[in-house]
């Protein structure tokens, strides 16, 4: 108990150290200052601006930059998407050594919305569907590039707010954001997770006769079959398994898990994702990795601070986002460390916690503070499967993404946790007897609309399609747990690809049409619609008129606006998932400790 | 072409082709066996397993790893992933409940019986079991073995694995390296 | 603050208004308030299922829940609408004295042969010149051109006291049509056409016929109605989640749950603050063009305040004694004194009044005195009597009268008038005794009130004609922040756009035809009655009064009706946490029997609590009128303070107050439902 607290404090220390340097070298990036290096970076960029014939001095204001920014994706989105249809022709066997087939054009059409998103939802498990060249140019490809996407959005959002009607060059902060931030930073920590055993290699899967050698038939590890298994072995034919035999798929899982978590991305090499040994092997990778996820999008708050040259008003969003992303660690901690009730009662030893789902070497606080990192900043990866959370530990990931503020994903959090600035600023600002005003700008009609909108988009995203889904009985048969558990399968589903995340409550079989149409489109909607419009609300403040700050405007860099955001954060995001919240994991929770369980209809 | 989609097509080579070349480049000249997936070899070279990769096991001479949900019989290492059960699915209580009356056969002196020993781990493919999982087996083990319990405890105490930097993560025990161990000190006589 | 002229609440606006509230369900009128629209197709949808209960679907409450769901909700509109009409009645009440002022009345037009034409005051055209002589009442708007006369203005302003008339000055020159000539005779031009004048344009303000809503309210009806609709889909597709789970859910309790989660209480109360804002201003006897003009006097960073009348009182008064030549203080008062008992001037009172406070006895003019009055030669004053003259005037002209001039005459003269005041010397007969320091006098309290600007952030600049000297002692004695001297008409305007480039928002008053182009230039411009109409059309406010200090309250009244709009919204949002730990167990708790839990208030049913909720919702907003009309209570200080008292009040009580409300409604409701 006091070791795993030690181990979050240290962790959590560890993030902090990171974000200020981060964030420094992030503002000069972005502002264009001299770097360390730009002996190097110089004449890469000049080269891809020579070759893309990108003018780096033209500006752009909102709708141009929303528009190269949507072009660019679309462009990226077609070449991802052919990559998947063509992996498994004979021209690509080099990169597919598995011998992976053709993939369904609706699962293409998923996944490839889903990367270019950042979302990373995965309708499929990587080692049995993807070739390496899936891997690489449909997978490692946009993890770089959708985060650079985010973070340029983010970029040209604070520039509006610092009152800058060109938002910047998107082809250029593009550019910047992979070479000099993502590239590197990747290149150096991929080496490194080698080192760690995570394996590099575009060799196939390795043959392998273990050492029990055949299983006795009727063995009793072998468990029941799961419901998540992707391809079931026919009957007929005994597994590997029950032969002896091993076949271990590999192949270039480094330079993927670096990426995976830099860009907040989350799509796993393999279907366990960083629960895999594979991606995942000891809890020293797995406390990089977490420190991986954090990088970017808490160093966007301190870079924010810089840009505008506001460091308290930074300092504020910090302490804010900081005191959610605590609430929940612990909330994540406290239920999984206490352990599933109805198997205690069944003899089984409550001190390592709920065990279901977890790998031994991470343990509870590692594991906690993976579940908590990857759905506040958006990213996706699991070193421990959801569906088996308790539900009281579930609260923490579904928290996280309802309200998609907590960091967020690159600069796209940052824009999420505006919104609620909007709108608190909003309805709490004319309580000081002054029209509403941020950063020195008059919120009216317009902004409100924006950011309401935004806001709007999201529970419009989850729940329309969780309704459409129960009142059209859709694939209803994907569901795998029974009871309130299985609604909130399906509820997590649409909320991690609306807020664009991509980590799942596993158990749920998504590979069918209706939710790789359905969940293509939210991801796309969940994305671009609240990017544009927040956009359009940076271009609206930076065109207005400042208005001087005296000692009757509403400060938004105190403690008292603090209290006012986590007010609005807590009260307006209550309000619209409190429902489902009660009728999912609370309802579960309350069964839990009532001892009662629940039973699928057909067993 | 248009900057959009010059820069797509760039960045697609750039990100998706040399960057992933360069990791695997380097990764395999300065880490060639962790680069292949760190695979343990028998004498002869036939490849045993990973040692980061369950695999197996149900004979009693050997420690078992933890259940598996990947793959129709578990520990199907092209096809990862956890039981996904809910911990209010009546089935998740009923699978475990037949694990640990398994486990107390084994040892009748059993008490509570380790968490992991009888849930799912994520991956399926968890290399791992907790020490007090491990010593859990040791009865039985120890009675196939034709050692003592004692003489074996101290065995299986010898490859806890700490905790990382001896602060992250938990203790550990990695299952194919104990039973390979286990074999090469105290042989099976056929 | 000056009192305010009536009560809020009489039965003759209380009673009329339960009709209006009636009318105001014409879904066409509803429909421009989208958050107590959506109630009213709620009570719609409950009513035709307490006709057929099946109507929407299988899941069915019985016919007598949702009758009750239905007149609540039919409640819950009426409430809203009552408010609003509540707020509108006041002004109908006030209009309604206007109009008995806008009778047609016949006018004499003076024709360019200089004949004169009687017509109806409606035939009169701007341009127009009429004659008005004692009695007549006044046939429309314009500026006096011939003549002096007093006119009975109370019809407008409430003031008894005639007011004088008369042309070329530009404060006294404009008259308003409806209001009577007492004396005199006056030529008059027309400046607004029929249907135009002053009092049209008034009537149409306070009856609220022309509002429009200010922009901040347009942007929270808009978020309101985002909100809604967020609430909207919550509940709607709460309706396949519950069926999902076996919990199917009734038509009426859902539209219960929909209508006690939308903002219900501000989106009936928003219209009603507005109006009341208006209204709080008119009851200060100042006209606001505009909501958005009251609005925006919450948000003025920076007061041009004219020196003369709003800083000080404007006459020059004694302010002290100094005593020269080896004189005391005692013999140069009773000199004054004696010098000034003929004296009407609100100088000659003033220094009257300084001797008395000085132990003088108050003399009066006796029978054998000569009154040596003040003459632009002399430039002195005085009596003469059995050959003694007590003379008191000019520095220089009363130097030139006297034997000697002593030296700390002359210093003390340069001393007064560098310091921005007037000296008036006093001699008897050949000698002089000392000074009168007469002083332009700063009101009492203005210095405190400034104080308070400032800690709402308010900047003071005074604006004065002169000179910088002068106007700095004036401006350090006032406590103003910043002060423009030897200011020309010009020199405001470049003031105000100065400021304004920087963002602020300016505010200033003015009643000359030459501040119109500054009053126009202004964001909110109080122009005063009296002044001319060219000053008012610019303005953006009139004070009936012709107080210029009532800008300090105009501002006040803007921050309270902004605060009042941001604390209900606050409170309205945050109700819905106990709503819901009302309602969600209710809900479900057949279904999940483990969400009992949720039932934190304990109530006693699941109907009850649906209707408890419900009920509290409708209620709260009758109980929340004397609010909306009032204001939040306000009181001068920094932002984060307000904010942090308003966020507690508003945001934690609103939180909080519901779960008291609903319990004790249920206790009530449990009776009656099982």
């Amino acid at each position: 108990m006091v070791i795993d607290i030690l181990q979050m404090a240290i962790v959590l220390a560890l993030g902090f150290l990171i974000m200020i340097p981060l964030g420094r070298y992030m503002a000069a990036v972005f502002m264009f200052k001299p770097t360390f290096a730009d002996g190097l970076f110089n004449p890469i960029d000049n080269l891809i601006y020579r070759v893309c014939r990108v003018n780096r001095d033209e500006g752009m204001r909102w709708p141009g930059y929303i528009k190269a920014m949507l072009l660019t994706n679309l462009a990226m989105w077609v070449l991802i998407f052919a990559t998947f249809m063509v992996q498994h022709e004979p021209l690509f066997a080099a990169l597919n050594p598995d011998g992976q087939g053709m993939m369904n054009p609706f699962l293409a059409f998923m996944q490839a919305s889903s990367f270019i998103t950042n979302t990373d939802w995965q309708n499929y498990g990587g080692e049995s569907t993807f070739s390496y060249m899936s891997q690489m140019f449909g997978l490692i490809f946009p993890m770089f590039t959708s985060a650079a996407t985010g973070l340029a959005c983010g970029v040209a959002f604070i520039r509006g707010l610092g009152g800058s009607v060109s938002l910047g060059n998107f082809y250029v902060d593009l550019t910047r954001g992979i070479t000099r931030v993502m590239l590197p930073i990747s290149l150096v920590v991929g080496i490194a997770l080698v080192g760690f055993g995570i394996p590099a290699t575009f060799d196939g899967a390795q043959a392998a006769t273990t050492l029990n050698g055949p299983l006795t038939p009727a063995s009793p590890t072998a468990v029941a079959s799961p419901e998540a298994n992707a391809s079931p072995t026919p009957e007929a034919t005994p597994s590997l398994t029950s032969q002896g035999q091993q076949s271990i798929t590999r192949g270039p899982v480094a330079p993927l898990s670096s990426i995976k978590h830099l860009g907040t991305n989350g799509g796993g090499f393999f279907n366990a994702n960083s629960a895999h040994p594979f991606e995942n092997p000891s809890p020293v990778t797995n406390v990089i990795e977490i420190l991986l996820m954090g990088a970017i999008p808490a160093s966007i708050i301190y870079m924010l601070g810089i840009m505008l040259d506001k460091k308290k008003q930074a300092w504020t969003f910090f302490g804010v986002l900081a005191a959610f992303y605590t609430a929940f660690l612990a909330i994540d901690y406290v239920n999984e460390k206490s352990g599933n009730p109805l198997l205690s009662s069944i003899g089984v030893s409550a001190a390592q916690g709920n065990m279901e789902g977890k790998e031994v070497r991470f343990g509870q606080a590692q594991t906690a503070l993976f579940a908590n990192a990857t759905t506040a900043f958006t990213t996706g990866s699991v070193d421990s499967m959801h569906d088996s959370m308790t539900p009281g530990g579930s609260v923490t990931p579904f928290s996280n993404m309802f309200l998609n503020m907590v960091f967020g994903g690159k600069g796209v959090g940052f824009i999420n946790l505006f919104i609620f600035v909007v709108l608190g600023v909003f309805m709490t600002g004319l309580m000081v007897g002054r029209t509403p005003e941020l950063l020195g700008k008059k919120i009216e009609v317009h902004e409100v609309k924006l950011a309401s909108l935004a806001f709007l988009m999201h529970p419009l995203l989850i729940f329309g399609f969780m309704a459409l889904t129960f009142a059209l009985q859709l694939d209803l048969g994907a569901i795998s747990n029974p009871g309130p558990h299985g609604f909130s399968e399906v509820m997590y589903a649409y909320t991690s690809m609306a807020a664009n995340n991509g980590s799942a409550f596993a158990g749920l079989s998504s590979n069918t049409n209706w939710y790789n149409v359905s969940g293509g489109i939210t991801v796309i909607l969940g994305r671009y619609i609240s990017i544009v419009l927040m956009l359009a609300l940076a271009g609206s403040m930076a065109a207005k008129k400042t208005v001087p700050m005296t000692i009757g405007t509403m400060r938004t860099d105190n403690r008292v606006f603090a209290g006012v955001l986590v007010g609005t954060v807590l009260i307006i995001g209550a309000l619209t998932f409190f429902p489902v919240m009660a009728l999912g994991p609370i309802a579960d929770h309350l069964a839990m400790v009532a001892g009662q369980t629940f039973q699928a209809a057909g067993s | 072409m248009p900057a959009w989609i010059r820069i797509s097509i760039l960045l697609f080579l750039l990100c998706g082709g040399v960057y992933p070349a360069l990791v695997v480049g380097a990764g395999q000249l300065l880490f060639h066996d962790k680069a292949q997936g760190s695979i343990i070899y028998d004498k002869d070279g036939n490849a045993i397993g990973s040692a980061l990769i369950a695999q197996a096991f149900d004979k009693d001479q050997y420690f078992h790893p933890r259940p598996s949900a990947a793959g129709a019989d578990g520990y199907d290492a092209t096809s990862s992933g956890g039981s996904n059960l809910a911990p209010t699915n009546q089935k998740l209580i009923d699978q475990v409940k037949a694990n640990a009356d398994a486990a107390k056969q084994d040892d009748p002196a059993l008490g509570e019986v380790p968490a992991d020993m009888v849930t799912n781990s994520g991956s399926g493919l968890d290399p791992d079991i907790s020490p007090e999982n491990a010593l859990a087996q040791v009865p039985r083990v120890a009675k196939a073995r034709g050692m003592t319990e004692q003489q074996l405890t101290g065995f299986v105490n010898q490859h806890v694995i700490g905790r990382d930097l001896g602060i992250f993560g938990e203790p550990r025990i990695n299952v194919l390296r104990l039973n390979l161990d286990l074999d090469a000190a105290k042989p099976m006589q056929k | 603050m000056p009192k305010p002229k009536s009560k809020t609440f009489t039965p003759e606006i209380l009673v009329p208004a339960i009709w209006q509230a009636v009318i105001k369900m014409n879904p066409r009128w509803m429909v421009k308030n989208p958050v107590m629209f959506v109630v009213e197709i709620g009570a719609l949808m409950t009513l035709l299922l307490t006709f057929s209960p099946t109507i929407f679907g299988t899941a069915a409450a019985s016919r007598g829940y949702n009758l009750v769901v239905t007149i609540i909700l039919v409640l819950t509109v009426l409430f809203a609408n009552y408010a609003e009409a509540v707020a509108e009645a006041r002004g109908r009440a006030q209009a309604a004295t206007l109009r008995r002022t806008k009778k047609e009345t016949p006018a004499k037009r003076l024709l360019s042969d200089g004949s004169v034409q009687t017509v109806s005051s409606s035939d009169l055209r701007k341009g127009d010149i009429v004659v008005v002589e004692a009695n007549d009442v006044i046939p429309g708007d314009g500026d006096v051109i011939e003549g002096v006369a007093y006119v009975n203005e109370s019809a407008i302003t409430g003031e008894s006291a005639p007011v004088l008339k008369e042309p070329g000055t530009d404060i006294r020159s404009s008259v308003t049509g409806g209001t009577q000539i007492i004396s005199d005779t006056l030529k008059i031009r027309i400046s607004a056409n029929p249907g135009e004048t002053f009092l049209d344009r008034m009537i149409a303000l306070v009856e609220g016929a022309k509002r429009q809503k200010t922009p901040n309210e347009i942007a929270l009806t808009a978020l309101l109605a985002i909100f809604t609709i967020i609430f909207l889909i919550v509940c709607v597709t709460l309706e396949p989640f519950g069926s999902f789970l076996g919990a199917p859910i009734d038509v009426a309790t859902l539209v219960a749950l929909l209508v006690c989660l939308i903002p219900t209480t501000i989106g009936a109360l928003l219209s009603a603050i507005g109006i009341a804002g208006m209204d709080r201003v008119t009851r200060f006897n100042v006209l606001a063009m505009s909501g958005k003009a009251v609005e925006a006097a919450g948000d003025i960073d920076t007061l041009l305040l004219d020196k003369t009348g709003t800083i000080t009182f404007g006459n020059r008064l004694a302010f002290e004694f100094i005593p020269v030549n080896g004189h005391n203080e005692k013999e140069l008062a009773e000199a004054a004194m004696a010098s000034s008992v003929a004296d009407t001037t609100p100088e000659g009172k003033s220094i009257m009044a300084l001797a008395e406070k000085l132990g003088v006895k108050a003399g009066t003019l006796p029978e054998n005195a000569e009154l040596i009055p003040f003459t632009a030669e002399t430039r002195m004053s005085g009596i003469a009597q059995n050959g003694h003259k007590i003379m008191k005037g000019a520095v220089d002209a009363i130097a030139a009268l006297v034997d000697t001039v002593p030296l700390d005459l002359t210093k003390e003269a340069d001393r007064i008038g560098g310091e921005g005041g007037t000296p008036l010397a006093v001699a008897v007969n050949r000698e002089v005794y000392g000074l009168i320091y007469l002083k332009d006098t700063v009101k009492p309290g203005i210095s405190e009130r400034f104080a308070d600007l400032r800690a709402m952030g308010i900047k003071t600049v005074m604006v004065t004609g002169d000179n910088p000297l002068t106007a700095a002692t004036i401006a350090k004695e006032a406590g103003v922040d910043d002060f423009l001297a030897q200011a020309k008409p010009e020199d405001k305007i470049a003031l105000i756009k100065s400021e304004q480039a920087e963002g602020k928002l300016v505010a200033m008053t003015g009643d000359g035809t030459n501040d119109a182009p500054a009053l126009a230039q202004a964001d909110v411009a109080l122009a005063m009655n009296s002044g001319t109409s060219a000053a008012k059309e610019a303005a953006n406010m009139v004070d009936l009064d012709s107080d210029p200090t009532k800008l300090l309250e105009v501002v006040m009244i803007g921050k309270q009706l902004l605060i009042t709009r941001g604390a209900i919204t606050t409170f309205s949002i945050a109700n819905d946490v106990a709503k819901y730990f009302a309602i969600i167990p209710a809900i479900f708790v057949a279904v999940f029997a483990q969400l009992s839990a949720l039932n934190v208030m304990q109530l006693s049913t699941p109907q009850s609590a649906i209707l408890s909720a419900l009920i509290f919702n409708a209620v709260i907003i009758p109980l929340l009128i004397p609010l909306a009309m009032k204001g939040v209570n306000y009181k001068p200080t920094s932002a984060d303070r307000l904010l942090l008292r308003n966020v507690s009040i508003y945001g934690l009580g609103g939180i909080i107050a519901p779960f008291i409300g609903i319990k004790l409604i249920d206790l009530v409701v449990a009776l009656f439902v099982g």
